[in-house]
């Protein structure tokens, strides 16, 4: 048990996805313009990389290792992240029409999210079993909204200062990472 | 022959994928570290994307229109395999330093976003050239970034020591350092170009990549640009009422 919350912590603090290792750092740039949209986007992400952790996990201990054919699991695992995402949108359109009005276009993105094929592929590389692989997965996605949530609250004040004209726009926003980066350099002192 | 260098120019320089049309961030920023892995990975990135170009665009009338996005993924996925097993077998120290962004290389939004935006109109010759141009582009910007990472971080370029040891500071060479190092290029880059043209490049580079890659809303040079106050922010007060 314990070893399964310092997963969680070292995936959603120490080794954070976005700042640490740069995994969907498109949609952390791109969507973070507004609050509302970025806490979307952070639930939507929590919910697909949690499901798609258990199901890489599955498919490479019960399908890919015993055909030997873990050389194919970079194939395996987009698709069938795609066909995740598919299938969730299609249910969430159905029971629940709020939750998918709200994620809007974010739930199909999140295919091409780099952050949830990395999750699955390290997860196999670190040799977790099914329940510590969901744990990581949970642990990153939620280090993600952290981090998106968090920087979606700085640029709703970026947007109003007067900045220099070169760094307006993406710049600005990357040096704001950095910072947030430098600050979660922190969390690597935690000693679990 | 002039549209086929326009093609090169245009991938390199007016629409270098990186600094311009910001697509690709995530292993930009991973692995420009150094000048060298900078150039690994732009030239697996390269590989690919040219097959990847060469076969769409040669199967562009046979794939129907409503499955292409799957079919695409698998065409680049099964690509991203070969080179990952190509460099485990020829280049493993580059293998070991690149690691996990060797299999992210599928879900790289230049790829998809060119097969969308370019291959699946074009003949396979052009296809090919814009795959090296976006490639080369590409490959200059990690390249770049990462021989500043490097100079900065290390002291060192491509391994050759430049400054007097000692004089390295570490932070760039650690996550922050990239964050900040692309944001100073952009910065100077932004600075340099005449800002109309620009906001032209990156409207017609945006064009039909929008729909494939998380990315779409980085266009926000464009409205940071305009003085007036963002509209974005106001449709969502707007939502909020409601």
């Amino acid at each position: 048990m314990k070893s399964l919350i310092m997963i969680i912590i070292a995936g959603a603090l120490i080794n954070n996805v976005v700042l640490n290792q740069f995994l969907g750092i498109c949609s952390f740039l791109g969507v973070s313009k507004q609050m509302k949209a970025s806490i979307s986007l952070g639930g939507a992400v929590i919910f697909v990389i949690t499901i798609a952790s258990a199901v890489a996990s599955l498919l490479y201990d019960y399908v890919l290792q015993p055909l030997g054919m873990d050389f194919m699991k970079t194939i395996i695992f987009i698709l069938v992240i795609a066909a995740l995402v598919q299938i969730v949108e299609m249910f969430l359109k159905k029971k629940s029409p709020a939750v998918y009005n709200a994620l809007g276009i974010y739930l199909p993105l999140i295919t091409t999210n780099c952050a949830v094929l990395g999750v699955a592929l390290t997860n196999v590389q670190d040799g977790y079993n099914f329940i510590q692989c969901v744990a990581s997965g949970f642990g990153t996605a939620v280090g993600y909204t952290i981090a998106i949530v968090l920087l979606a609250g700085i640029r709703s004040r970026i947007n109003e200062k007067d900045l220099p004209a070169p760094l307006r726009g993406a710049p600005i926003v990357m040096i704001a990472a950095a910072l947030m980066s430098i600050a979660f350099m922190g969390f690597g002192g935690l000693n679990l | 022959m002039k549209k086929y260098w326009e093609r090169l120019w245009n991938g390199l320089v007016k629409e270098n994928p990186v600094l311009v049309l910001m697509l690709g961030m995530c292993p930009a920023l991973a692995v420009s570290t150094q000048a060298a892995n900078g150039i690994g990975m732009g030239l697996s990135t390269l590989a690919v994307l040219v097959l990847s170009n060469l076969v769409i665009s040669c199967l562009r009338k046979v794939i129907p229109d409503q499955v292409r996005l799957p079919a695409y993924i698998v065409i680049v996925a099964s690509l991203v395999t070969v080179t990952e097993l190509l460099i485990k077998a020829y280049l493993p120290s580059l293998y070991e330093e690149l690691g996990i962004y060797i299999p992210l290389i599928v879900v790289n939004c230049i790829i998809l976003g060119r097969a969308e935006a370019y291959a699946n109109k074009h003949t396979p010759v052009l296809s090919m050239l814009d795959g090296i141009g976006m490639g080369l582009g590409f490959t200059a910007a990690l390249t770049l970034a990462g021989a500043i990472r490097e100079l900065l971080g290390t002291g060192k370029i491509f391994g050759a020591q430049l400054l007097p040891e000692g004089f390295g500071m570490t932070i760039f060479i650690q996550p922050p350092g990239a964050f900040l190092v692309f944001a100073l290029i952009i910065a100077v880059m932004n600075a340099i170009g005449i800002k109309t043209r620009q906001r032209k490049l990156v409207e017609s580079g945006c064009d039909g990549n929008c729909s494939l890659c998380a990315s779409a809303a980085s266009c926000d040079t464009k409205s940071a640009e305009e003085k007036k106050p963002d509209p974005d922010r106001k449709d969502a007060k707007g939502g909020e009422q409601k």
